[in-house]
């Protein structure tokens, strides 16, 4: 067993109460252990399944809070009480959701491919919690750091664009298929920013792991790379298809969108899926920028985590509560023409900071972030008066025509022989 | 060092099997109440037509689509590739412009002046408007 991962504290207890003898643990105090010696392997296997479900199942139970918390806060803010009937507070409404959604009829329509349709929840929900397996949740409590996380990040998240185009088509539904479409256009715009935001960070911090981001900000990132931040909270928001951003599933325009002919525990899954990535979504803007686990010393550092998390869960569902549902040439152009260029900006400033101060200390960061604030300012203004829409004129009324269409007699040619489709 | 990778990328591949073991433990959990009398199956002709919003779907499924989707497809492979180019540059950043001075900064300059330059072409053509303007 390597030393990394005895520096695990998640790892260290388990793997040593299992193979106590071996070179790493007994050195540390662990002498008595369950298996022989020569099967460190298992007991590798056993704790990292055991860890590994951990996570998992404490990332499934947070949904289920946190469905609970939203619904409390939206009937908060819009001035109603919110689910109060199963339990204190209502707080057993979105497991007694979640019983009702396993005992569902289970309708799968005729024109549906069966094998795809039942493929797609699958898809949409794992690469979720495959994020959740290089997160740091604290001093020593993650599953596994790789070196190059955040490629794994934005690699495996890109997987979910793809199962909402599968559920779209295979359910063989009218309405779907358009919310598919529109899904293509709109995760892969704004996966870009999203992917360009992370480059600031990335020539701040040295590295890909987040482990290592995290060790790396002394100053959080969130005072050096305000631009970085301002576009990974949109583009993030955008990729979990929250509501500001949630034309895939609008349901004034397209019923449930991808959603329309799931039913049952399907359904279920993709409910799921959609807010764990809220969740992870936090929890990553949490690492990258708000200095992850790090704190002051009596609270211990998965706490400030968690803390830190459910603040910036409630500005996301500050968010959500407070705006409305943006068209989609709206949101297309605030991609193309508002974030990108606001990352380039980010990638250029950043650049010529670090190329002057090649090594920053804290007073350099201090300087850099001045810097760095103005220039978010300056080009978020000039951004939004580039996407401002152009002033409504009204037509200048014309003294011989009438505003409104009046039925004459005398018809133009082209109307008469085409039946008034000449455009 | 090696056996090191070999140990976190099996813990991936691991972590991978269960988290695509949840989900279909849950469709299974749900499947299985129907052999105990738990969840009903019912299913009739109309419950299994499309859902049209209560009328018989009447139309063929829309085969063509807007060429604008595809615009936005190409330009995303496009950008996307000058983002998996910048992300070595970006790590090994900070070392380069201590060792080589700004060269590391000119170096990755002129690549993202000609990507901008690209990207502001596609501005300029149209490329990037979901609707286009009535008088171009």
């Amino acid at each position: 067993m390597n030393s990394t991962f005895l520096d695990n504290s998640l790892f260290r207890n388990i793997y040593c109460y299992l193979a106590g003898g071996s070179d790493g643990c007994a050195s540390r105090g662990y002498d008595t252990a369950i298996l022989p010696a020569g099967f460190e392997w298992l007991a590798f296997a056993i704790t990292a399944f055991i860890i590994i479900n951990i996570v998992i199942n404490a990332g499934l139970g947070a949904v289920i809070v946190y469905i609970w918390g939203e619904r409390r806060i939206l009937g908060r803010i819009q001035n109603r009480t919110g689910p109060n009937r199963w339990g204190p507070f209502g707080m057993f409404t979105s497991v007694a959701d979640a019983i009702k959604t396993l005992f569902k009829e289970d309708i799968v329509p005729d024109e549906a491919d069966r094998w795809l349709f039942n493929l797609a929840p699958i898809l949409m929900v794992f690469p979720v919690l495959m994020v959740l397996a290089v997160i740091p949740f604290g001093v020593g409590t993650f599953v596994v750091d790789i070196n190059v996380g955040i490629l794994f990040v934005i690699a495996v998240t890109s997987v979910s664009g793809i199962s909402v185009v599968l559920a779209s088509w295979a359910s063989g539904n009218r309405i779907s298929i358009f919310a598919g479409m529109r899904s293509v256009a709109m995760l892969i715009s704004y996966e870009i920013p999203m992917a360009l935001s992370l480059i600031g960070v990335l020539m701040l911090a040295g590295s890909m792991s987040l482990g290592a981001i995290v060790e790396a900000q002394d100053l959080p990132f969130i005072l050096v790379q305000p631009l970085g931040l301002f576009v990974f909270l949109i583009a993030a928001q955008a990729e979990t298809s929250r509501t500001p951003f949630d034309l895939i599933e609008a349901e004034s325009e397209l019923a449930a969108g991808y959603l329309n002919d799931y039913s049952s525990m399907k359904f279920g899954i993709f409910f799921l899926a959609e807010f764990l990535a809220t969740i992870v979504a936090s929890m990553l803007i949490v690492t990258l920028f708000l200095g992850g686990w790090r704190g002051w010393d009596p609270i211990p550092s998965q706490v400030w985590f968690a803390g830190k998390t459910v603040l910036v869960l409630l500005f996301i569902m500050w968010m959500r509560f407070s705006w409305p549902r943006l068209r989609v040439d709206q949101i297309l152009v605030l991609a193309w023409k508002g974030l990108f260029e606001l990352t380039l900006i980010n990638i250029f400033v950043t650049a010529i900071l670090i190329a002057i101060w090649p090594d920053p200390g804290m007073t350099e960061l201090l300087i850099m972030s001045v810097i760095n604030w103005i220039v978010f300012f300056i080009s978020v203004w000039l951004v939004s008066k580039l996407l401002r829409p152009s002033d409504y004129s009204a037509p200048t009324p014309q003294p011989n025509r009438p505003a409104y269409p009046v039925a004459t007699d005398e018809l133009p040619d082209e109307v008469a022989y085409t039946g008034g489709a000449t455009r | 060092m090696l056996e090191d990778y070999f140990r976190q990328y099996g813990i991936l591949v691991m972590f991978l099997l269960v988290a695509v073991g949840v989900p279909i433990g849950m469709l299974l959990m749900s499947w299985a109440a129907e052999f105990i009398r738990v969840r009903p199956k019912q299913t009739s002709i109309v419950k299994r037509t499309s859902y049209e919003s209560g009328l018989r779907p009447f139309s063929p499924k829309p085969r063509l689509f807007n060429i604008r989707y595809y615009y936005y497809a190409i330009l995303f492979v496009v950008f996307d590739v000058e983002t998996v180019l910048l992300f070595p540059w970006a790590i090994k950043y900070g070392v380069l412009s201590k060792e080589f001075g700004l060269i590391a900064f000119f170096a990755v300059l002129v690549f993202l002046v000609v990507v901008t330059l690209g990207y502001l072409y596609a501005w300029r053509k149209g490329a990037l408007e979901w609707t286009r303007s009535m008088e171009n």
